[in-house]
Parts: structure tokens; sequence; C-alpha cells
């Protein structure tokens, strides 16, 4: 297979989403002040080691086994920084699976915010620094530097796109929300209005959500009714981009569904045709030309009915905790404490917020599905007595500064700096080649 | 149909879920023939014919009963006493209700708890006698209940044989003995409503005679209402009631709008609302707990304890122990406005009941935008769910969310906006709709 013939040919990219939050423990609000732990290491360690026993592991075993079979087989994979660092603690399995699936070279890794937050809608270069260290973070386990960009949800706007592309990317995913396509199909590459530098990959909802929410209503989805969906694409719609979550294999729907046989069968059922060709997102990019400028000017995202942020930001009491939380970066970062400047990043893990959604029929049932809290009120209430004990905490450092804190948080963070430019402005070399 | 109350005479949420309901199935074109005890006047419904128990005549057709009552009293021999011929008022041996001297001479609901005297039986012979006569009724919940639902059940049969219907439908165990007198005398399907039931009211120290009534209603009937999934729940397991005999209608709220609301001065900018009768049932010392737990967070909050019963002076006796009665606002029973001016100095109204069949009074405090924290033990918490839910007894858990909603005011505000919103779905015609339908089932 020649590079001229590829690019003729419908490029598909799969892009599979590994998240996990570190959820909080139930945290009263008289436990406001004794400082206790925030995080549910049980709870967390227990859900990271059943997801990996039903879902990650089989899932890279088979994508393994199939990808030295079928080298044609090519997947994108994001891995939030936050799932990262529990595979590490609570099973390094896992990073050792991905770790073989990127040294396939045939497995491309996204960038993302380090701790799967909201930063983009934090004023400063907080979002910049947790791209950065998610950037440092995949080198550092998987040996590799991302050069396309999945924001947190997919949460999206032409702002953010300026930001992704300042930072060295040279592609990005968003969902193909129809009120931004206007009319076109999802299926092309596009391109940023202003940065000509960065291509934009639609993802095709309604056939990602067809295996991701409706895979047993379709009774359940067969292989070859998938194919003849994908193959029913016109062919010079050159570019399916399906995205969901990686645990919707295994997961999200349970083995017993026959998810993971689905899984393994459409690889092979791709390999084993040559109308559609898998691809990454650096080939796709460097394969196919922009169809056209894509606009988005207001903030889209992958997340309910709604693809806006309503999911995270929708309702006073999300919008109040966020604020709070925002609110304590001035006193967080003038302390010189890598532990609590990380556990501020954790409680931005964008899950906290999702949980506090109040909507309702079936959006409302799988935010339900994801939280812990039996309803958006405790998952509300538990997130405030936790930033509260924190701000209090925050405060009482504060009574006892460091000697030369405001010097050191400055350092600190020049050490950074100094140690991730490096990573993207090679990755920036990189992109330009072609 | 067959109630014990309608408005605007009521004592309890019966009356008005019987009112909401009604007037929702006169939309659906059913034709309802409503019989109360006793009618106070006022009782109005386009399309409803009320009728009088106590206006009734009842022929007795060459028949005449003698009553005789065998009291047993332990360690004593048993005594027959001829109690009265022809049947008409016999006496109850209900002792009147406990501690009458803290409520409203009006026995209402709140001082809903029995005592009961040393076991009787009954023995009847009959005499012939031709007369037609009528019963009188207090249509309260007095002393003489449970023999006035004996008479209430001979109205019925009486008028069952005079008036054309095809459905025979009951609420409570008041009206369970007139319904299986109609269903006997008429073949019609008999449907019972069950807005509470015994274990509900009184926890384990149920009254025996109350039990049997209900056991024999529900068991007679051809298809069972239940108020919530929390009281069908009872009836499977404390009735032995098969589930499939059961339906889940939820009552309805009859919308009110937020601006007729009086406004009186705040007390506090922290007030806690309890507001339902002082009884087992409604948890008042849960409520007194939490509070106590509240103030170490924030000791400037009031607490309003609405309504009277039984528990009244333990209650108040309570928050003297725990030297705390500066904070505590005790306002007796509370009717219409009264409540409607609570409402609006409340931040958050706390329902801890021990067992709530529904509990219409969260959703009034939702009208009235006030948020709510209910019991789990309830059936309004199964339809909705922009309320806190706590388990009764975790009174550390019920502070918690209170000490919340007092702290975080957009906890608050959202509460209130959905809450709102979803009180516009529990209405009175969806469930009239699901009770036709049910009924078309029946005949």
């Amino acid at each position: 297979m020649n590079l001229s013939d590829t690019t003729t040919k419908q490029h598909l990219v799969l892009y599979l989403q590994v998240h996990q939050p570190r959820r909080l423990r139930p945290f009263r609000f008289f436990d406001i002040g004794s400082r206790g732990e925030y995080f549910d290491d049980k709870q967390n360690k227990e859900i990271v080691e059943r997801v990996a026993r039903q879902s990650y592991l089989p899932a890279n075993a088979i994508l393994l086994k199939l990808i030295k079979k079928y080298p044609q087989i090519k997947v994108v994979f994001s891995v939030s920084g936050v799932a990262i660092d529990q595979f590490k603690e609570y099973t390094p399995e896992v990073l050792e699976s991905f770790r073989a699936l990127a040294n396939t070279g045939n497995v491309e890794f996204l960038s993302e915010t380090d701790h799967h937050s909201l930063a983009c809608m934090m004023p400063g270069d907080e979002f910049e620094i947790q791209v950065l260290d998610h950037t440092a973070k995949l080198h550092e386990h998987f040996g590799v530097r991302p050069s396309v960009f999945r924001n947190t949800e997919l949460i999206y706007n032409d702002e953010i796109g300026k930001r992704v592309e300042a930072l060295g990317f040279n592609g990005v995913f968003i969902d193909g929300v129809d009120r931004v396509l206007h009319g076109r199909s999802p299926h092309h590459l596009y391109q940023h209005p202003d940065q000509q530098g960065l291509k934009i990959f639609t993802r095709n909802y309604n056939l990602s959500d067809d295996i991701a929410f409706r895979f047993a209503h379709h009774g359940p989805l067969t292989v070859e009714r998938y194919m003849s969906w994908l193959q029913g694409i016109p062919a010079h719609e050159d570019l399916i981009t399906l995205a969901m979550d990686y645990e919707t294999f295994g997961e999200h729907q349970k083995q017993n569904s026959g998810i993971l046989n689905f899984f393994e069968g459409l690889l092979k059922a791709l390999a084993k045709q040559d109308r559609i060709v898998m691809a990454t997102a650096s080939e796709a990019i460097m394969n196919l030309k922009p169809r056209d400028i894509l606009s988005v000017p207001h903030y889209i995202s992958w997340a309910d009915r709604e693809r806006d942020l309503s999911a995270w930001l929708g309702n006073d009491m999300q919008r109040d905790a966020f604020d709070c939380m925002v609110r304590m970066e001035r006193d967080i970062k003038s302390i010189d404490d890598s532990d609590l400047l990380e556990r501020w990043r954790w409680l931005q893990t964008s899950d906290h917020f999702y949980y506090m959604s109040t909507k309702k029929n079936d959006d409302g049932n799988v935010h339900a599905y994801f939280s812990p809290y039996p309803s958006p009120y405790e998952a509300f209430m538990n997130y405030m007595n936790v930033l509260n004990d924190f701000s209090y905490q925050v405060s009482e450092h504060e009574r006892h500064p460091l000697n030369n804190q405001k010097a050191g948080a400055i350092r600190s963070e020049a050490e950074r700096r100094e140690l991730h430019v490096p990573t993207w402005a090679m990755n920036l070399q990189n992109s330009y080649e072609h | 149909m067959f109630g014990w109350e309608f408005p605007p005479h009521i004592s309890g949420g019966l009356g008005t879920a019987c009112y909401g309901l009604t007037k929702s199935l006169t939309k659906e074109n059913v034709e309802i023939l409503f019989v109360v005890p006793k009618l106070f006047g006022g009782e109005n419904l386009p399309r409803v014919d009320f009728i009088d128990a106590g206006k009734v005549p009842i022929k007795i057709n060459q028949r005449k009963e003698i009553i005789t009552q065998q009291i047993e009293i332990p360690g004593e021999e048993r005594t027959e006493v001829e109690v009265s011929i022809t049947t008409i008022e016999v006496e109850s041996n209900l002792s009147p209700y406990r501690s009458t001297s803290y409520q409203s001479p009006v026995l209402h609901m709140e001082s809903w708890s029995y005592t009961l005297d040393p076991t009787t039986s009954e023995v009847t012979t009959e005499v012939e006698v031709s007369d037609t006569f009528t019963h009188k009724f207090s249509g309260t919940y007095g002393p003489d209940l449970i023999e006035e639902t004996k008479r209430y059940a001979e109205v019925a049969a009486a008028l069952t044989r005079e008036l054309a219907f095809d459905i025979i439908h009951v609420h409570d165990w008041m009206t369970f003995p007139a319904g299986i007198a109609a269903q006997e005398a008429s073949g019609k399907p008999l449907i019972v409503h069950v807005h509470s039931t015994e274990f509900d009211r009184s926890g384990e120290n149920i009254d025996p005679r109350v039990y049997n009534i209900e056991k024999e209603g529900v068991e007679k009937s051809d298809h069972i209402l239940a108020v919530s999934k929390w009281t069908k729940d009872i009836l499977v397991s404390r009735y032995k009631i098969e589930a499939d005999k059961i339906s889940v209608a939820y009552n309805g709220i009859v919308p009110k709008d937020l601006k007729d609301l009086p406004v009186i001065p705040s007390i506090g900018s922290h007030v806690v609302t309890f507001l339902g009768r002082l009884t087992f049932q409604k948890g008042p010392f849960y409520f007194v707990e939490a509070a106590r737990k509240v103030l170490e967070k924030f000791p400037d909050a009031h607490f309003i304890v609405a309504g009277s019963g039984d528990l009244f002076p333990q209650v108040v006796e309570r928050v003297a122990q725990l030297k705390l009665s500066s904070r505590f606002h005790f306002t007796g029973f509370l009717k219409g406005d009264n409540i409607d001016k609570v409402w609006s100095v409340s931040s958050v109204y706390v329902m801890p009941s021990v067992s709530e069949p529904f509990g219409i009074t969260p959703l009034e405090a939702i009208q009235a935008g006030v948020p709510v924290i209910v019991s789990n033990q309830s059936g309004v918490a199964e339809v909705m769910p922009h309320a806190i839910k706590v388990d009764f007894w975790e009174t550390d858990v019920l502070a918690d969310a209170i000490c919340n909603v007092l702290a975080y005011e957009s906890l608050s505000t959202t509460l209130k906006k959905n809450s709102l919103n979803e009180i516009k779905n529990i209405t009175w015609d969806k469930v009239a709709k699901k009770i036709k339908n049910i009924y078309h089932e029946l005949i």
C-alpha cells in the first residue's frame, strides 16, 4: 500500500478515551476544619481495579493481538493524567499494556489536560500548565510526544483552538455538533478559521453513540450491520471520526453483552477490507486536505443533548463550586507546596462538577450512572465541604509561610517550563516535517 | 366513592387528596357519587354528587338486633352486659385518645393513636322489627371511630340498593367496611385506596382492630391503590398482599401561586422548620436531635415546630432539657394562612418521618419556595428528585444536610428552582388518568 493509494481512500480514525477521576470520600459539614483526607483511595482503587479487569486489560490484549496480526489497524488513545497516576498506583499492569501498545507504533496518544479539568475556563495559564504536565507524563510513561490534542470532554471553541495551536499542536478533536457544522458533513478534516496549522476532527456522534450508548438497543449491534453503515458513507467523504469512552468495552457495556467480541470483530473486519483505511490522527492530518474552515464561536462539548458546558456548569451549584475552587488559585500558588497544588488540581477534575448536574431524563440518567452520589445535591455538599476544609488548610499555610515562598513558587514554575518547553518544541518541529 | 372527610372541613391530608382526585376524575368524564359520614356545608365540586351518610334512611325489614357485649377482664369472671336493643348506637369500647389536654377540643388526626380497653366481643341476637332510621355521624376521628365505620358500612349497603354505579372506590380503613358492604350488596368491583396504614401511624404498636379492618379491606378488594411504592411494600410485607394486585398512584398537588403568600417579618436568617403532627410517625425527636447539632455550627439558627399531637409535651421537655428553648418556636396546630406565614420565613423544611405513605407537606413547602429535606422512608421521596434525602435515624446526616443548605446559597437556590419546576409534573390530572384506566380494566 503506497502513499498515493492511501490518500485517495476513506480514512477512519478511532479515538478512545481513558479516564478515571479521583472520587471524594464522604466529607461532612462537621468535618470542615478537621483537615482530613479528601480522596476515597479505597473506592478509587476498587473501581480502577474493576475497570482494569473488565475493560482495559482484556480490550488492550485484543488490540495488541490484532495489531500484531494486522498491522493496518490504527487506534488513537487519550489517557488522562489522573488515570495514568492511578494505574501507576493501583494497576501497573494496565500501564504496562498501554506501553506495549505504544511500542507497536500503531497507536497514537493525544494530549489533554493532566487532571481532566475545566482549566480552559479558568483565567491565566492554568490550562497551558496542565496540558504541558500531561505531555510530560505521556513521555515519561509511554515514550511518546503528542501532536494532536483533545480537551476535556471535547470542550472547544475558536479561542481554545488558538491556545491549543499556540502550544504546538496541529490537530484537535471536537464533536461534530450540528449547529457548528451548519449542514456540512462531519466526514471531513476541517481547519481553524485563524490558525491554519490547526486541523479539526469532527466526531460522528451518531455512529459513535451507536456503539457507546446503543449497542444493546441494536439487539445487540452486529459487526456486519455496523460495517454496512460505515460502507454506506459516500466515498468522497474522506474522514470518519469515531470517538467514545474506552470503558464502553467491558465496563459501560458489560462483557456478557458481547461488546468485546464486537470490538474484536469490528477491528478485524476493518482490517480485512480496503475501502476504508484506519489511521492515526497524525496520519490523517498528513494524508488529507482540510475541506473547509470550521468556526466555533460558542463553547461546544460532547456531553448531553445540549453539547455545551451545561453538563458541568449548568446550574447555580456547579458554577458556585467551580468559582470557589478557582478563587483558591492565588492562595495556593503563593505557597510552595506541590502536594497542596496537586490536590487542588485533583479537585478540578470535571467529574466532580458533572456529578452535580440536575438534568433530567436520558442525560440525567447518564450523569447518575457515573455518579458515586445518590443525588447531585449530595455531590455538591460533599465537594463544598471538602473545598472549605481545603481553604482552611491553605489559610493555615499562609499563617506560617515558608521563607522566600513567592520566589520559590516562581522558581519552581520556571523549572516546570524549562522542563516542558523542549517537549513541545521538538514536537512542533516534527509536525512541520511534511 | 366513600371518603371520610372532604374540604373545606378537613383535618389531614386525606380530604385534600380526595378533593384533588375527584376534581381531576370529573375532567376525565367520570361521574362520582361521593359519600361522607357528615356534610359540614361548603363541600362543592361541579359534577360530583355529595351524599351525607347521616341522612340516608335505612330500612330494617322485620329485623331487630339485641347486642350484648362479653367483656373479659383479666382476673375477673366473664360478664355479659346487655348494651342496647335495636342496634343504633353501640357504646364504644375505644377509650378516648391520649393526651387530649394538649390539643384543640375537636379531635383531629394529630391525636391519632389508640389506647385499648380489655378485649371484648359482641353477640348479636336478631329480633323482628319494622322501621326506617338514620345513623348519626360525627365525621371526625373521635373515640367512636370504629363504631362509626360499622354504621357507615350499613349506610353503604343501603345506598347500594338505591343507586346505580359501576365501581366502588374507598379511601383508607374508615371506609373499608363500607366498601366491603357495598361490594357484597352490589357485586361491583371494589378499589381500596391506601393513603396510610396502621404501621405508618403507630409503628409496631398497632391497634389490632384497625389492622384487621385494613387487612380485610385489602384482601376483599378487587384492586388496591397505594400512594407510593413505600406503601405498596408495606402492603406486601405486612398485609401479605400480592404485589400484582397493587398499583402505585402517587398523590398530586393542586397548583398554587407563589405570589399569594403572606409575608411576615423574618425572625432570623437561618430558620429550619418542622411542620406536621407531633406523633411517632413524623419523627419530631430526630428533628430536635439534628437541631442540637446544627446549633453547634449555626448558633443563631431558629427552629420552628408547627403542629400538635401526643408527643408535644415530650418534645417541649426534650428541647428544654437540651437548653435550646430560646432557639425553638412552637406554634401549635396551624392552618391555611398561618402555614403560609411559616413558609415565608423558613430557610429549609425538614420532614424526618419514620414512615410517611406520601407526605404532601414537602410539596407545599416547595410550592412556597422552601427547599426541603425529607426522609427516605417517605413516598414523596420517590417522586421528588430535587430534595435532599436522608434516613430518619441518621441525625448526623440530617444535621449535615441542614447545615449545607444554610451554608451554601447556591444549593438552596438550585433545590428551590428545580423542585418548583418538578412539582409541575406532580398533578392530580396525571393520577386521575391512571386511575381511570384501572377502572376500565376492572369493569
